[in-house]
């Protein structure tokens, strides 16, 4: 994995597990690779990679099993599925209006643009 | 568990090496201990390890001191350029010498490593290419167990692939049995994210020190049209400058606040542009 400068590698690592868990690379249930595991692909301190899959554990999205490791828990994809239309708005409707205003187009293009995405996109 | 590196200043005739050096290394950390050639760094590891003795100052382990300490020294281990072993000894005889001198010399993890790497263990030591002369000593230093480990340059002549297995094992080593580790490298980029806590030295003196990530959270840059960086960066501490005709760059300590005018754009460092800019602040001086 490729990690950019603009936040912290912890956070990035979190983010990556979420999207894990919202495309089903890490089901329900399933086990997470260890943080040795992590930190030995990833070539990051282990100390970073606890504290990444620290934000899922005390968000709940993930549980530890004594002596075993880390679990996804159940109900986890749907949270973060939420938490993602969520944060839709601001995350995606925001930057795409404010760059199309930028361009000069117009509210109709906009949404014609989009009704093409919808058609054309898998 | 510390080491306390107290006032330690090192000349070499005229040269000060090191500039009257105080830093206190933590336990169970990995450190990374940046700075261009001819720094000190592999100065400050032979002084630390007493294969050098120090001008002034002094180094202590636990709060004794390391000079001719023989029980401090048994607790660290220095992955230098230098053989320590007899020019014509094999590397199967010097891994079983290294086993009589370090009782947590793991004999069978060290063939194992080797294995990984390729090093034909029945090869003369001083018969090893660059690249395996450097992996014969990796070798040693992730098979030894003490609770301190120095790598001096570790990386030096291997390749990618080499590189990369040597970072793999020194992390998975690391997260299963806790250690103290130092890497002194001019390769940042590929152990920026490793290392927890960075040292950044510069003309034999301590520029930075600090966990990775908190040095890196109190430097920021701000570029765009020249005359409004000029005016949002006047009064704040600089680290440097870059003019690429009207598009201005400036790095600054702290973190960006409320004033920033909208159309410059805020970007954060790695650790190796932060090193960067640092040399260049230090040039500057």
């Amino acid at each position: 994995m490729k990690f950019s400068d603009d936040r912290p590698i912890f956070v990035q690592l979190a983010e990556q597990l979420k999207d894990g868990i919202i495309s089903g690379a890490f089901p329900e249930e399933g086990q997470i690779p260890s943080i040795t595991e992590y930190a030995a692909n990833y070539k990051i301190n282990p100390a970073t990679a606890l504290k990444g899959i620290n934000i899922l554990v005390d968000a709940g999205l993930l549980y530890k099993k004594r002596g075993v490791g880390m679990f996804v828990a159940s109900g986890a994809r749907e949270v973060l599925l939420a938490e993602r239309r969520e944060r839709f708005y601001q995350d995606f409707i925001e930057r795409v209006v404010r760059e199309a205003k930028q361009l000069g187009l117009t509210s109709a293009q906009l949404q014609e643009m989009l009704e093409r995405g919808f058609e054309n996109v898998d | 568990m510390s080491i306390e590196i107290k006032n330690v200043t090192r000349r070499f005739g005229d040269t000060l090496a090191l500039d009257n050096i105080s830093l206190e290394l933590g336990e169970n950390k990995i450190y990374g201990l940046l700075g261009n050639n001819g720094a000190g760094k592999s100065t400050l590891l032979n002084i630390i390890t007493d294969r050098l003795p120090a001008s002034s100052g002094s180094v202590l382990l636990d709060g004794a001191n390391v000079c001719g300490n023989d029980a401090a020294l048994g607790k660290m281990f220095l992955v230098g350029e230098a053989n320590m072993f007899p020019d014509d000894m094999r590397v199967k005889s010097a891994l079983n010498a290294a086993a009589m001198f370090y009782p947590g010399f793991d004999r069978a993890y060290a063939e194992h490593v080797a294995a990984q790497f390729g090093l034909p263990l029945k090869k003369k030591i001083t018969a090893l290419s660059t690249g395996y002369g450097s992996i014969f000593r990796l070798v040693l230093g992730l098979s030894v167990n003490t609770q301190w480990v120095f790598f001096d340059e570790p990386v030096l002549g291997l390749d990618a692939q080499h590189r990369d297995l040597f970072y793999r094992l020194l992390l998975e080593k690391y997260a299963s049995d806790p250690c103290s580790v130092v890497v002194s490298t001019h390769l940042i980029a590929e152990i920026a994210n490793l290392i927890e806590e960075t040292v950044i030295i510069g003309n034999g003196r301590i520029l930075q020190q600090g966990a990775t990530e908190d040095l890196l959270a109190a430097a920021y840059t701000v570029s765009g049209p020249a005359a409004a960086v000029e005016a949002y960066a006047s009064g704040r501490e600089r680290i440097s400058e870059n003019l690429l005709g009207g598009l201005k760059t400036v790095c600054l300590r702290g973190t960006p606040d409320d004033s920033l005018p909208e159309g410059l754009e805020v970007g954060k460092l790695n650790l190796q542009d932060y090193f960067i800019n640092l040399m260049e602040e230090e040039i500057r001086k």
